[in-house]
């Protein structure tokens, strides 16, 4: 079982580097986008744990060491591989 | 008692400077002390140094939350022990919460290194004793990671309450009010993204961190 987790600045927050990349992909004919933002990407691989245990585990470290609350906001999903 | 404590995590590359300023020009007793140590109880100033503490992974300051040593110093914080964070020192404040807010990325992208003004917003602390309101400071930043940013009501507080003590002149990577440096509730802990121990001796083009260290350490004298 695994969790996929992902990161995001919250709206509002700065984000330079979705904007700078957002800006090149325009430049070198992209277009139709109105927005890009970059986040992080954490996958996280369980033992021998029920699907709500995983759920809890990944839930207890966004909130206490993955995700900054004051400036990030985060979701995940639990899947079976 | 006249001690201070440098941390030094993996990662640390000021500690060095903050140690030899505090020994050599202030005279007075200083220990690196190791982030596995657990025990503060003999100083009475603790100095977190810039670097790249656990390589800046995850977030600046995140994983060094967790180090033993700052159970400890968030214990001494509450007893009133003058705390400074300097750089990735402050980006470890903030993510303990003893200081409010966060530090995300500059708004040019760029890591900046230059030297900057700052002017002092409060001299009642015990860290600009030795200034005066509206003095400037010249110093440098080192860092990717400075633009201070928190929710209205945080910065007003902060504000309100002359907690914001050093502000860039020109500010250089975003910080919301032009934040340089603030302090806690009690005003015993400064977090600061610019670099006194770098300016302490006018052969490095400054000494006017001098008078941060000064007002700290006359303090306890």
């Amino acid at each position: 079982m695994k969790a996929k987790i992902f990161i995001k600045y919250k709206d509002g927050i700065l984000d330079p580097q979705g904007k700078v990349t957002g800006k090149a992909l325009n430049s070198i004919g992209i277009n139709g986008i109105n927005s890009l933002t970059i986040g992080k990407y954490i996958e996280m691989e369980f033992g021998d744990v029920s699907k709500d245990e995983a759920n809890q585990i990944a839930n207890e470290s966004c909130k206490k060491l993955l995700v900054n609350p004051n400036t990030q906001t985060y979701s995940f999903e639990i899947i079976n591989e | 008692m006249n001690k201070c404590a440098v941390l030094v995590f993996p990662g640390s590359n000021c500690d060095n400077d903050a140690y030899f300023v505090l020994k050599n020009l202030f005279n007075i007793e200083v220990d690196f002390v190791w982030h596995k140590s657990s025990n503060l109880d003999s100083y009475n100033m603790i100095l977190i140094p810039g670097g790249f503490s656990y390589g800046d992974y995850l977030r600046t300051g995140a994983i060094a939350k967790f180090s033993p040593i700052m159970k400890e110093v968030v214990l001494k914080s509450k007893k009133g022990i003058p705390i400074i964070g300097i750089c990735n020192g402050f980006q470890i404040l903030l993510e303990c919460g003893l200081l409010p807010g966060s530090l995300i990325n500059n708004k040019n992208i760029k890591f900046l290194s230059q030297n900057v003004t700052l002017q002092v917003h409060n001299d009642s602390t015990i860290f600009t004793s030795r200034l005066k309101v509206g003095d400037m400071l010249s110093m440098p930043i080192a860092h990717k990671e400075g633009n201070y940013i928190a929710d209205d009501d945080t910065v007003k507080k902060l504000e309100d309450n002359n907690r914001i003590i050093f502000k860039y002149l020109e500010n250089p990577n975003g910080s919301q009010n032009d934040i340089a440096g603030i302090i806690n509730e009690n005003g015993n802990v400064l977090g600061m993204m610019p670099h006194p121990e770098r300016a302490c001796d006018k052969i490095l083009g400054s000494d006017d961190g001098k008078f941060i260290f000064k007002s700290i350490i006359e303090r306890f004298k």
